[in-house]
């Protein structure tokens, strides 16, 4: 083993800062082994999403936005101290020193410092309740601020300003927003662009104050605060926030002599190398070429440049790696207004024209910027609709020549618009900025075996940023998956060659009520395993008819003919449904005393129910005959439907609930019980923020807020976990219903074959924003439909247990010998603590006639009732 | 129960008993008496329309094969095993995943009857 010799030869690098940056910068360098990482970050956690901090205010939790852990940055074998501020830098012995007194060696230095929010030096500006909005400890001191206030002021109308003013609102406070210039957002759009956006914030009930600056912040004569203008006027507020702009932390570069430009930052050359050749500055504090960048994108480009320059990575040309600055276009969605700037925003460019498209009613301003020969993209400001943005930004980036009249690019109706087909980008092309990929990256990863738009996701990182790029990227996938013909297959079987989807549609629209139907129309063969239970849950779908009818059977997986789950020794799972794990004692001593009775091993599962394990097929019916009596259900623990909604017992019970959460999970369970969809389906329904039952883990996860609840769906736990995306905020029980009603059906209308709602969001083009649209705006003009279609479900559900052992027709499928009451000789139990399980192969013994042996086992189900 | 007997067509039960594109299971002696479980598939659209094997799936190493879903393979009628999904042909028994095969048996619809030949 060369270990010691590894240790001995390890380069130390130091990374200081923790930020959005400098995590990146880890998660590069810490892919080659040779290197000793160790972290400083002056924060008390690990890097979080900066860029989506907002999302805070909507629910989101620290843990939430955390880019990384303790556990995998031990994992990645990397050192990291939290609290840790740099106060000393010593170049020539290569070491720094913390707040604590702790010492670092290093030999190379990676300065990660970020910035912080400026503060114009006014009077009365340290006082409380005056903040700043940069951390997660920032908007917790906010969140605090405004539980005592009523009016807030956010001085600053930039980006982030308003992004401010947008939190504030959404906090309570009647909002305003102070800006020195005289338009918002001066930096990214024109004056027309300005005034229009000022227009929509304003009739969202912010009040916008232009050309103020303000002297002195005094006491309030009805809040707590007053700002007076120069102007001689005065604004009351109980909150101020500064949102004035960012200056880099480049305090230890100016007292350890690192050279700095002349209004700050770090001066870095190409390679991000400082003034001293061992310290490298990256990300915000960083001043490349007398410019900082105050995005992530060109933050993450320069880590990755470091982290090859010190690997002395060249690149294929032999050239050494540079940074060689970045596109500072933006799109982003302000108070819901669509806000866009790309390039030369303001036609600047010497010679430029510009064309501009305004439309007041709709509240849509655009403005292209050319060059002086028509020929290229210089700058465009979109405002209100920003859906051609992607398309704009790749003429510029890619320096593509414009059609012959360019104004077709943002007029509402040209005739022809002229789309930029994803073919005619060059493989050169940015498709991701925040990781930097490109088409050719893209093509790439398909040349390595992706196969999906998911595959290339993840091989590429593409997406994972700030997710602009999401439907650019899968049109790039698409277009390339089409070339090769792969042609994006769907095909779900040899019998027919539609997806899920399309078979679905093809059901409803021919009102197609069989299989053997739906066999001679549209597939070949006799059909499979695949394909009969594809149709068997979409004609469940469609028409809700009892599974078990004659058309239907021989369509159903043995779980759903069986109505249980097969286990490995052909024994069943018996699984009641416990409406969101609320039981009487009356009923749980029915459980056990069937269980008993039939000699059942015997689970509490982690949906909150029971599992009992081990009946054979001709025990079901005399099983669930008693349990039917006792007023019990199928619990659907062997069909692609609704499982479980776990739930804790909210206000009622709880001091911290704020809502009842029982009644509401009781509700929604037994609303959706018996719904056939694509795969399982688990709800959480959580009480309060504290979040007890992890119903951000599930498909549908619900928590109780102050005023109603917050919707979040397509989580997932198990193999694969996915965190569920905030979907909606402060529900009142019927929205709630509402909503709910709307996505799952279109996902049992639109999802694939087994898949999961977590897989179906990731390949949902345009992604939760398009559902959104989809279920809340009426996109696709559909809610109606949806909703009908789940009331006929909801309306026409019957317990399949109670429906089959009233049916002596099927009663007989539960016979184990077409010939014979004897029962099946293979499936024998041992005792093992207390409760029977299956024996094992040595352990069985030959016997060749049984007539009811006592009962039966198994274990793999607890798991995938979990899971 | 008898020990060694001559092979014979015998009657397993009525051909109502049996569900359409689906399985039901039997219990027959076999030629040393022992106990042995037979699947019987009825698929009315494909050629032979009625097919036997063994109900033993030797991979799951479970009596289910009767329970698995039936259907067709590049034309091959096929049973797909509840347990691990594996393809067995009907025809010959073959497992078309991996080196298993199953016990294929001659049967037959006589006059409403179903019968086997073992
Ligand atoms: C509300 C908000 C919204 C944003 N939205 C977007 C957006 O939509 N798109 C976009 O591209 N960008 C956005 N940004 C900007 C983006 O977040 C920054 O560009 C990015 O976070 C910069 O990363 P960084 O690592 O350079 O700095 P930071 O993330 O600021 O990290 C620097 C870290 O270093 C620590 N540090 C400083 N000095 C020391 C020291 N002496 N010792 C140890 N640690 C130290 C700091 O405490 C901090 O944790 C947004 C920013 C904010 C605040
Ligand atoms: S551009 Fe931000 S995630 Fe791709």
């Amino acid at each position: 083993m060369n270990t010691d010799k590894q240790l001995l030869t390890k380069t130390n690098i130091v990374v200081v800062g923790n930020g959005m940056v400098g995590h990146h910068f880890v998660e590069e360098m810490a892919k080659n082994p040779n290197y000793q990482i160790t972290v400083l970050s002056a924060e008390s956690r690990l890097a979080y999403d900066r860029v989506h901090l907002s999302e805070y205010f909507g629910g989101k939790t620290a843990d939430d936005l955390a880019m990384t852990t303790p556990e995998h940055y031990e994992e990645l074998g990397v050192n990291f101290k939290t609290n840790a501020k740099v106060i000393l830098i010593d170049k020539i012995v290569q070491y720094v020193t913390t707040e604590n007194g702790e010492t670092y060696h290093y030999d190379k230095l990676i300065l990660a410092t970020g910035s912080y929010p400026f503060v114009p030096p006014i009077p009365g500006k340290d006082q409380d309740h005056c903040l700043v909005y940069r951390t997660i400890d920032d908007l917790e001191d906010i969140a605090n601020s405004a539980k005592v206030s009523k009016v807030g002021v956010v001085i600053g109308g930039g980006l982030l300003g308003l992004e401010a003013a947008n939190a504030i609102k959404q906090l309570g406070l009647q909002t305003h927003v102070v800006e020195f210039a005289p338009q918002l957002m001066g930096v990214q759009i024109d004056g027309g662009g300005g005034r229009l956006l000022r227009e929509k914030i304003e009739d969202l009930g912010v009040k916008v104050h232009t050309s103020k600056a303000t002297n002195v912040i005094e006491k309030g004569d009805t809040s707590r605060y007053k700002l007076c203008f120069n102007d001689g006027s005065e604004l009351e507020t109980d909150l101020i926030l500064f949102s004035a702009g960012i200056r880099p932390y480049d305090n230890l570069a100016r007292e350890f002599e690192l050279t700095l430009g002349e209004r700050g930052g770090i001066v870095v050359n190409n390679q991000c190398q400082t003034s001293d050749e061992n310290i490298y500055a990256i990300g915000e504090c960083a001043l490349w070429n007398n410019f900082i960048f105050g995005l992530v994108a060109p933050g993450y480009a320069m880590a990755k440049v470091v982290a090859k320059h010190i690997d002395g990575i060249t690149g294929e040309n032999g050239d050494i790696a540079e940074f060689t600055g970045a596109d500072m276009s933006t799109k982003l969605k302000l108070m819901g207004v669509e806000v866009g700037s790309i390039g030369d925003a303001h036609g600047k460019t010497a010679g430029s024209l510009t064309y501009t498209y305004e439309n007041q009613p709709e509240g849509v301003y655009k403005k292209i910027v050319v060059s002086a020969d028509k020929k290229a993209l210089l700058g465009a400001v979109l405002i209100g609709d920003t859906s051609e943005y992607d398309t704009l930004l790749q003429y510029m980036l890619n320096a593509i020549e414009l059609p012959e009249s360019p104004e077709g690019l943002i007029l509402p109706m040209a005739a022809d618009k002229p789309t930029l087909g994803v073919d005619a980008l060059p493989e050169s092309a940015t498709i991701c900025s925040c990781h930097n990929v490109t088409k050719g990256d893209i093509i790439a990863s398909i040349d390595a075996g992706a196969t999906t738009v998911g595959d290339v996701k993840s091989c590429t990182k593409a997406g994972s940023g700030c997710g602009g790029c999401a439907a650019l990227v899968k049109s790039v996938a698409d277009n390339e998956f089409e070339k090769r013909g792969v042609e994006v297959k769907k095909d779900i079987c040899e019998h027919f060659a539609y997806s899920r989807r399309e078979i679905f549609d093809i059901v409803s629209v021919e009102k197609i009520k069989t299989f053997d139907e739906l066999l001679e129309k549209h597939g070949k063969g006799l059909g499979c395993e695949i394909c009969k239970p594809v149709a068997g849950s979409v004609l469940a779908s469609v028409w809700n008819d009892y599974i078990l009818k004659k058309p239907h059977l021989s369509l159903q997986d043995t779980n759903d003919t069986y109505l249980g789950n097969m286990q490995k020794d052909g024994t069943y799972s018996v699984v009641p449904r416990i409406a969101g794990g609320e039981i009487t004692p009356d009923k749980l001593i029915v459980l056990g005393e069937v269980a008993n009775k039939y000699n059942l091993y015997t689970k509490i599962t982690g949906g909150a129910r029971v599992d009992l394990f081990g009946a054979r097929v001709e025990q079901l019916p005399p099983i669930w005959k008693e349990l039917v009596d006792a007023g019990f259900e199928t619990g659907h623990a062997y069909g692609k439907s609704l499982r479980t909604v776990k739930s804790c017992v909210g206000s009622t019970w709880c001091r911290y609930g704020v809502q009842d959460s029982m009644s509401m999970a009781i509700d929604l369970e037994n609303r959706y019980k018996g719904l056939r969809a694509p795969h399982k389906i688990k709800f959480g329904v959580s009480g309060c923020t504290r979040e007890c039952a992890e119903a951000q883990g599930k498909d549908i996860g619900i928590i109780a807020t102050d005023n109603g609840w917050n919707l979040y769906v397509a989580g997932n736990g198990g193999m694969k976990p996915r965190h569920a995306d905030l979907f909606a905020t402060d529900l009142d029980d019927e929205t709630l219903v509402k909503y709910v009603d709307r996505i799952l059906m279109f996902y049992v209308q639109t999802g694939d074959r087994l898949q999961r709602t977590s897989v179906w969001m990731d390949n949902l083009e345009g992604g939760l924003a398009y559902l959104q649209d989809v279920v809340m705006k009426d996109s696709l003009g559909i809610t109606d439909v949806l909703e009908t279609q789940m009331a006929s479900i909801v309306g026409s559900y019957q317990c399949e247990w109670k429906t089959t052992i009233e049916d002596p027709e099927a009663l007989k499928r539960f016979k184990p010998f077409v010939n014979s009451d004897k029962g099946d000789s293979n499936i024998q139990f041992v005792t093992e603590r207390e409760q029977i399980r299956p024996a094992r192969g040595q352990e069985k013994i030959e016997v060749t006639l049984i007539d009811t042996i006592e009962n039966d086992t198994e274990t793999a189900d607890a798991l995938a009732e979990e899971a | 129960m008898t020990t060694t007997t001559n092979k014979a067509w015998r009657t397993i039960c009525n051909a109502s008993d049996l569900v359409k594109d689906s399985g039901i299971s039997a219990l027959i002696a076999d030629a040393t008496g022992e106990d042995e479980q037979i699947a019987i598939f009825h698929i009315p659209n494909s050629e032979e329309k009625i097919y036997a094997v063994g109900n033993y799936d030797p991979i799951g190493q479970a009596n289910v094969l009767y329970r698995g879903l039936v259907g067709c393979i590049d034309d091959e009628p096929v049973v797909s095993s509840p347990l691990y999904k594996q393809h067995y042909s009907l025809k010959t028994g073959r497992c078309l995943q991996e080196e298993q095969t199953i016990s294929v048996y001659d049967i037959r619809i006589e006059n409403e009857q179903v019968q086997l030949f073992y």
